[in-house]
């Protein structure tokens, strides 16, 4: 019997809800991104206007024409085949990337809510520790280890974003186990685990998904990074952030040159980041932390 | 002021371990690596009997836990020991370096406090109209682009084409300041700006919750004007999200720094870090990413602290 | 013209409001209120949830949320301001001064980085009534004094999640009396608070108000509490003012079905004989959801095709009713 009820229908009235829900221009910009990353990945096993890693000496740095939709670089390759086969990587990587993170944070997280009170905490204090750990960093520490390549990047882009994934799980694990059905399951006798796998898995399971994407995004990000460093995929495979590196190179005689590898980058991250948001926004209309 | 006292050190003593495991991690995950540095050091061809000297040398003969402890404890005094590869004293080498990263670091976090703050309160305030969602827009387009990337990108467009600034390089202010300025200013904006796209979305997210607290409604029914409300009491409300933010930020900023200065060619830590990793230079790269390390350990250890200042309901809990 | 009689009874009137009504883009949540303040009257504004009453107080304040906007006049003062019409630097030099606003909600009513003397202070320094810091200070400690903190000067130092609900509450009220308003507003100010300390808040308030000679605008959905510190009442309902009067006569003697009704239903004594208490039949529609005509029609036993059209507000010789079909003698 407040007042406090009667102001909350007057603002719902005034329309003054944030957000929007369901099909948000947000989930639609960014699986329409997504969709063309995915689309060139495709398209470059079947068809490429030119071979990525040939060298043409006589073709050097043309702008773009219709022979070379978007020119070629210090070495004559065809910068959009390049482009193209490169979106391989960043899918490929993305991929490999999350499903270690996933594979090592999902468990990680289920066990960590499973154990006693103390277990639970040291797991999350170290979880905490790796979470502040940014990807980059720790692929160059793995590179100087196992020596630098595509699948010390996987493991180390993995690695790191497997806390961010536990964290998640624990949490959602947690909820879930102390609603009433699961706590009926309980009673009923019904071993933890066969608990975890019914009533846990579905219910976070959207959760899970926007996690995906975001970890897509930084996956694509600390990949870029790293070939731009040069600890990426060698060559001469394609790789964006090792394209837009040799683009650097030239820069005063070829302005135009970094405008591709940097743009297809952007276009990948952003890509994955809005579709996140778009479907927790879907999801669940009520987590607002960031908008 | 007994409660600010024990607090820090009790929060210290919780520094110092986490410093000491990730210390650990750290030894173990290099320590695995198969070979020996004094073989690298020596090549293929080396004797057994110059190899064990070498060994001794390096200290690489003894049992790890004895290499770690030496190793702490040595870091402790601020000695990182010498490089098996060039002999030279890493210590001077870091200190060096961690100049020209700090300053860059440093900066580019008060461009993005100084570009973020005014966005964020105006997207804030704007946010049922136009120009709000546009804010909100260009923010979500400046999270998804690398620091990296802009930097290219203002490289293209100020170096390059308009001539205004040089594309890299290093001037310590003390030799040219104004060299140091211009040059230090594409690497300085790279970083603070896309940080400021970032830091502006939380600080719009905390200024429209400020703005929706009954204490506001109160400060107003007092006869403050919602400007000066916000001023008053919002602010610093506003203030614990957006330093929280910063805290969680300084190992992103780092890393960005890093690869900021390649893409400059400025002598700092990055640099250092790639050429020893490529080299295998490992007492190097321990040293410099045990840095990293502590220096973001210590940003959020003072984050707390200033939490503890700011929001007094912090003090009574334990 | 304004004859001499009512030209002094404008002197001592603190607050005419006429036609009052406020609406969001898509609703009307209150519907032409009119009702006068004298100097030193105590009128309260009873009603349930939902039935406009906070509203009507926020927008004297001029403190609406976002979207809902306030038509018709409300004339304040001396200086005959319409509070409705007026800018917000004009509604900021009253607020805090002149008119004075005590909330609902002490857990949230306070800045929580800020000790609470520093706040109290705060509305002394804006409207300069006190302009040097220690003085402001020393004034804030002792306005905590007259609202009964035990240790003032301790309570002057201390954040707000160092005090209980019922301590909150006070400093609110200590900073809405510290200019000594001539119009004091309280919106359900004891609700949220336990019932051995709304008895004391109920003393202050009546005290502060009588000390300084304001008027006062109570708002409740408690009826002994009403009673208990207001002499006139104004009973809402569906965002109308359905009955108006004073306080003994409108309980006494309720002319309006829904009145009548409230008070039913509010005396625990009155048992029928399956030992239910009195309600009223239905319940209270949401926003928007109220029928045409009279907003208490369909709930109403003695509603007909009359009720199709909207009562107005009629005078009788104890106060007013918006009814066709009043009570004239105390029953259903």
């Amino acid at each position: 019997m407040s007042a406090a009820a009667p102001i909350s229908t007057v603002r719902a009235a005034a329309g003054t809800r944030s957000g929007r829900r369901r099909l948000s221009p947000t989930l639609w910009t960014g699986a329409t991104l997504v969709a063309l990353v995915l689309l060139a990945a495709t398209i470059s096993y079947v068809w490429t206007p030119y071979d990525p890693v040939a060298i043409d000496a006589s073709s050097r740095l043309l702008g773009p024409s219709a022979a070379h939709w978007l020119g070629t670089d210090a070495l004559g390759r065809d910068v959009f085949s390049r482009i193209i086969v490169g979106a391989r990587t960043t899918m490929f990587v993305g991929v490999i990337a999350v499903g270690v993170g996933a594979s090592l944070g999902i468990p990680l997280g289920v066990f960590a809510a499973m154990s006693g009170r103390f277990g639970s905490e040291t797991i999350m204090r170290v979880v905490d520790i790796m979470l502040a750990f940014p990807a980059l960093l720790l692929a160059i520490l793995f590179s100087a280890v196992w020596g630098a390549g595509t699948l010390t990047a996987m493991l180390a882009i993995g690695i790191a974003v497997a806390p961010a994934f536990a964290r998640l799980v624990r949490a959602g694990t947690l909820q879930v186990m102390s609603t009433e059905y699961v706590l009926a399951a309980r009673v009923a006798g019904k071993r933890e685990l066969t608990i975890a796998g019914r009533h846990v898995l579905p219910n976070i399971t959207t959760m899970l998904i926007v996690q995906a994407s975001v970890a897509y995004a930084t996956a694509v990000l600390a990949e870029a990074g790293l070939s731009y460093l040069g600890l990426g995929t060698p060559p001469p495979t394609p790789s964006w952030g090792r394209i837009l590196q040799e683009a650097q190179t030239v820069l005063f005689s070829d302005p135009l040159l970094s405008l591709w590898p940097a743009a297809a980058i952007a276009v990948a991250v952003l890509g994955f980041n809005l579709l996140g948001d778009g479907l927790r926004d879907r999801f669940d209309p009520q987590l607002d932390d960031r908008r | 002021m007994l409660w600010l006292i024990t607090r820090l050190l009790s929060r210290m003593a919780i520094l110092f371990g986490t410093i000491v495991v990730a210390s650990i991690i750290l030894f173990t995950l290099l320590a695995v690596l198969p070979g020996n540095p004094a073989q690298v050091a020596l090549g293929v061809n080396a004797s057994p009997a110059a190899l064990k000297q070498t060994m001794a040398e390096f200290g690489t003969d003894r049992p790890l836990v004895i290499q770690y402890l030496s190793w702490f404890g040595n870091f402790l005094h601020g000695s990182f020991g010498r490089s098996y590869l060039t002999h030279a004293a890493i210590g001077p080498q870091i200190a060096d370096r961690a100049q020209v990263t700090a300053t860059l670091v440093l900066l580019g976090t008060a461009v993005a406090i100084v570009v973020a703050v005014p966005l964020g309160v105006a997207a804030a305030v704007m946010h049922r109209k136009k120009v709000g969602t546009l804010l909100s827009g260009i923010t979500q387009f400046g999270m998804a682009i690398p620091s990296f990337i802009a930097a290219i990108l203002l490289i293209d467009i100020f170096a390059v084409r308009l001539h205004w600034l040089p594309s890299g390089g290093w001037t310590p202010p003390g030799t040219d300041i104004g060299m140091f300025l211009r040059q230090i200013s594409l690497p300085v904006l790279s970083l603070g700006l896309i940080e400021a796209a970032l830091l502006s979305r939380y600080v719009r997210s905390a200024t429209l919750n400020v703005l929706r607290e009954d204490y506001m409604r109160t400060a107003r029914a007092k006869g403050l004007t919602l400007g000066r409300a916000f001023l008053r009491h919002g602010v610093r409300n506003v203030a614990i999200p957006v330093v929280t933010v910063l805290g969680l930020e300084v190992a992103a900023l780092l890393v960005g720094a890093i690869i900021i200065e390649s893409v400059f060619v400025m002598p700092g830590l990055g640099g250092l870090l790639l050429d020893s990793v490529s080299n295998r230079d490992l007492l190097l790269v321990q040293g410099i990413v045990m840095i990293l390390l502590v220096a973001v350990l210590v940003v959020n250890f003072i984050t707390d602290a200033v939490y503890l200042l700011i929001d007094p309901r912090l003090r009574s809990r334990t | 013209m304004v004859s001499p009689e009512s030209q002094t009874a404008s002197v001592n009137e603190v607050l005419r409001v006429e036609g009052m009504s406020v609406a969001s883009p898509r609703l009307r949540l209150v519907h032409e209120i009119f009702f006068t303040l004298q100097r030193g009257d105590r009128v309260g504004l009873i009603g349930e949830s939902g039935c406009g009453k906070s509203l009507t107080a926020l927008s004297l304040l001029g403190l609406l949320p976002e979207g809902v906007r306030a038509s018709g006049s409300a004339v304040f003062g001396e200086s005959k301001l319409d509070l409705l019409g007026a800018s917000e630097k004009q509604l900021a030099q009253l607020r805090g001064r002149e008119i004075a606003m005590v909330f609902q909600e002490p857990m949230s009513a306070l800045n929580p980085t800020m000790p609470v003397g520093k706040q109290v202070a705060e509305v002394l320094r804006i409207h300069r009534t006190v302009t040097n810091r220690k003085a402001a200070d020393a004034e804030a400690v002792r306005l905590l004094d007259q609202v009964r903190l035990p240790d003032p000067a301790r309570a002057a130092r201390a954040y707000v999640h160092q005090l209980s609900g019922g301590q909150r509450q006070r400093v609110v009220l200590a900073i809405a009396m510290a200019n000594r308003p001539s119009l004091l507003v309280c919106d359900e100010p004891t609700t949220a608070l336990d019932v051995t300390v709304q008895a004391q808040m109920l003393e202050l308030i009546a005290g502060g108000v009588t000390e300084n000679d304001s008027s006062l605008l109570f708002i409740t959905h408690d009826l002994a509490v009403v009673s208990n510190i207001c002499q006139r009442v104004i009973v809402m309902y569906g965002g109308r003012a359905v009955e108006s009067g004073d306080i003994e006569a409108v309980f006494r003697r309720p002319r309006h079905p829904y009145t009548h009704g409230l008070l039913a239903a509010s005396d625990l004594s009155a048992v029928d004989e399956h030992g239910g208490l009195p309600t009223i039949p239905g319940s209270v529609p949401a926003a928007g959801q109220f029928p045409e005509g009279c907003v208490f029609r369909n709930r109403c036993q003695r509603a007909d095709d009359a009720c199709l059209s909207e009562p107005r507000l009629t005078a009788h010789e104890a106060g007013s009713v918006a009814c066709w079909h009043p009570l004239l003698e105390n029953k259903a």
